[in-house]
């Protein structure tokens, strides 16, 4: 397993249909059929249609939608809780879907984990014991998964706390331990169904810190559900938003901010802080011939609000957007800076410019 | 206009007939299979007769620190102790030690036998609506049913003795483990649930691990029913030969006995609140971790 690369998360034209009689309508959705006209004919819902996928390994994919949308049930099937109607889920190249009750166990085992709304921790255990469930459930010796409880428990913060029951902890903790039950498990796949959803939102940053602290050492596929914008975009490397179950815009956070694929997504990202989104390439504008650069370099994806922190004190002129290599993409002033943090204009056509001029 | 003023009912001969067909083809069954049945029994009455044997014969000191270490580690608390241990003294100052000794020790195979019988019962029928419509009408019938009707073909089956009234006792006494297991097990938290699923549990690790230890406190009620309904039924089965504290209040009832028929009715109340307040401090003290301390 040790030199074995994780092939990530592929879900290919997946469906699914509640009913009595899922099967025999699929074949009217997958021609058109809407998840209205499917409930007033035939009373079946809809929950997802045709729903296409990739997720690289060791990225964080969060998953966006109202409440109904259908994210609870597209998570629920890459580790199986759910059947699908139609459709593949691919982790690691294997499909779910056809894995028979053994192997299936044995995927949950070591190839998935999960973390819930609603924490889901066993009433009647301490932390320790919540914590190295998925190991005991494995089979492995208690001793050893003692062990591996402990170091998560530390590493999520909760030392000190292995013998408290949930109902001892608040939210907050209780969650930590849910956490920690789940990262106890090794598995390559982690599953987050609206798992910061029940926090305060002083503890969410918090929890969504923690989380992204512990990625850029265990570099697991996340995904990651919410239908709370900020989160999705402090967290997402790729961002999915599903409506009345089908995905109607998947991309990075700056596509969805500044390309909103239709009023639905629009009306989602209308209220989000674009300084902390958006990056400086967005609003630069090409490089003027005979620019200097003087001093300061903006690095390339660097977030409005911060390029404002590093060029707020300086003089009022134009300052360099430089990449990696760093190569002169365009440049910014603080008037730029400052419009794009409080208008949605149209950037997105600037940008565009400003790249194709630049390479 | 007959039949409008009369119910049309079969008529006498045939009804005669009938009833005397279904009696002598159970009067045949009996005579065939008697001995299987008794035989099949057998290692009940031995259970019985070693739990008297046990309740009777160790002196009443013992069985009195026996029954207070149970009381303590079941409750942890003082007050259920120090009331267990005046019922008993009272008990034993009136000179009903022997027979209550023998009552606590029926009621204790009856209450084994019917966690044994009951608990597994109520598990199959909480994984089988099916199951669950079968016995549920099943079960209306046991705790509905006048015990004196289906002592008659127990006691023409087996005989008058032990075995007979123990059996008795368990088909009033189990419904409510039977329920009460299935009830506790369909209520667990299907999030829970969905979390060991998630994990990866065989179906016996969610039994063990999720199901059973929460649904504990339901059982727990279910097993305290048993108890008392069990308690309840002593007087009735004491007519098919069960010894104990059922015995001389059937004597008081035939002679008119009053301050006999009160202070062994009394007796059947003391134990039974010693059964009832154990077991519920004791199925208390199991959800201790469950109350909600924190929002
Ligand atoms: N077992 C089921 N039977 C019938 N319909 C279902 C079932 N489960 C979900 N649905 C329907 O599927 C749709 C999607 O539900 P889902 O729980 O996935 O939404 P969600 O996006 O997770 O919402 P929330 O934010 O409230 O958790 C809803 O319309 C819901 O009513
Ligand atoms: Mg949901």
């Amino acid at each position: 397993m040790a030199d074995h690369h994780f092939g990530g998360i592929k879900i290919r034209h997946l469906y699914k249909i509640f009913g009595p009689n899922a099967q025999a309508h699929v074949d009217a959705v997958q021609k058109g059929l809407t998840k209205a006209e499917l409930n007033e004919r035939h009373g079946h819902v809809l929950g997802l249609s045709d729903i296409n996928i990739e997720i690289p390994s060791g990225r964080i994919q969060v998953i966006m939608g109202l409440s109904g949308s259908g994210k609870s049930t597209l998570i629920r099937h890459i580790n199986r809780l759910i059947d699908p109607t139609a459709g593949e889920v691919l982790v690691d190249g294997v499909d779910v879907v056809k894995m028979n009750e053994l192997e299936l166990r044995a995927f949950r085992r070591h190839q998935t984990a999960m973390v819930f709304q609603k924490f889901a921790l066993l009433p009647h255990r301490n932390v320790l014991d919540n914590t190295l469930y998925g190991l005991e459930v494995q089979g492995l010796e208690r001793s050893k998964a003692v062990d591996v409880a402990m170091r998560w428990i530390e590493r999520v913060g909760l030392k000190g706390f292995e013998s408290k029951y949930p109902n001892q902890l608040s939210g907050g903790m209780q969650q930590r331990v849910g956490l920690a039950r789940a990262l106890a498990n090794d598995a390559p796949v982690l599953l987050m169904d609206e798992a910061y959803s029940a926090l305060d939102p002083l503890i969410r940053m918090d929890m969504q810190t923690v989380l992204l602290d512990l990625q850029k050492e265990i570099r697991k596929t996340i995904v990651f559900i919410t239908h709370d914008l900020d989160e999705a975009l402090r967290l997402g490397d790729q961002i999915a938003i599903l409506r009345d179950g089908e995905v109607i815009q998947q991309g990075t956070s700056q596509d969805i901010v500044l390309r909103p694929a239709d009023d639905y997504v629009a009306n989602f990202v209308k209220e989000v802080n674009r300084g902390r989104v958006v990056h400086v390439e967005a609003v630069m504008a090409p490089p003027r011939a005979g620019f200097s650069p003087n001093g300061t370099a903006i690095p390339a994806g660097t977030t409005i609000e911060e390029a404002i922190r590093m060029i707020a004190n300086g003089p009022d002129n134009d300052v360099a957007v430089v990449s990696v290599e760093g190569k002169q993409l365009g440049m910014v002033n603080l008037r730029q800076l400052a419009g794009a943090m409080v208008n949605s204009g149209s950037f997105a056509s600037q940008n565009e410019r400003a790249l194709t001029e630049a390479l | 206009m007959d039949w409008f003023y009369e119910f049309p009912h079969m008529d006498d001969d045939s009804l005669r007939s009938l009833k005397k067909a279904i009696d002598e083809g159970f009067r045949a069954f009996t005579r065939a299979y008697g001995d299987v049945i008794e035989g099949f029994f057998s290692p009940l009455q031995h259970f019985l007769i070693a739990a008297e044997r046990f309740m009777t014969q160790t002196p009443w000191p013992i069985v009195t620190l026996i029954v207070l270490a149970i009381a303590w580690g079941a409750s942890r608390s003082w007050r259920v102790v120090l009331g267990c241990l005046v019922t008993l003294l009272a008990i034993g100052y009136f000179d009903m030690w022997d027979d209550t000794m023998r009552t606590i020790s029926m009621i204790f195979v009856c209450t084994v036998l019917s966690i044994a019988i009951g608990i597994p019962l109520g598990i199959l029928m909480s994984r089988s609506d099916r199951l669950q419509r079968l016995v549920n009408p099943v079960l209306d019938v046991m705790q509905t049913m006048p015990s004196f009707v289906y002592l008659i073909p127990v006691v023409m089956l087996l005989g008058i003795g032990k075995v007979p009234g123990l059996i008795a006792v368990v088909i009033y006494a189990i419904p409510p483990m039977i329920r009460l297991t299935d009830l506790g097990i369909r209520l667990v938290d299907k999030d829970v649930l969905e979390a060991a699923d998630a994990f990866g549990s065989s179906s016996w690790q969610k039994l063990k691990n999720v199901q059973l230890p929460l649904a504990l406190p339901t059982i727990m009620a279910g097993i305290n029913q048993t108890i008392m309904m069990a308690l309840a039924m002593v007087v009735i089965a004491s007519m098919i030969g069960v010894q104990g504290l059922g015995q001389p209040v059937l004597k008081a009832i035939a002679n008119q006995y009053f301050t006999l028929g009160i202070f062994n009715g009394l007796a059947i109340v003391g134990i039974a609140i010693i059964f009832d307040r154990v077991s519920q401090a004791y199925g208390k003290r199991l959800q201790k971790h469950r109350e909600i301390v924190h929002g």
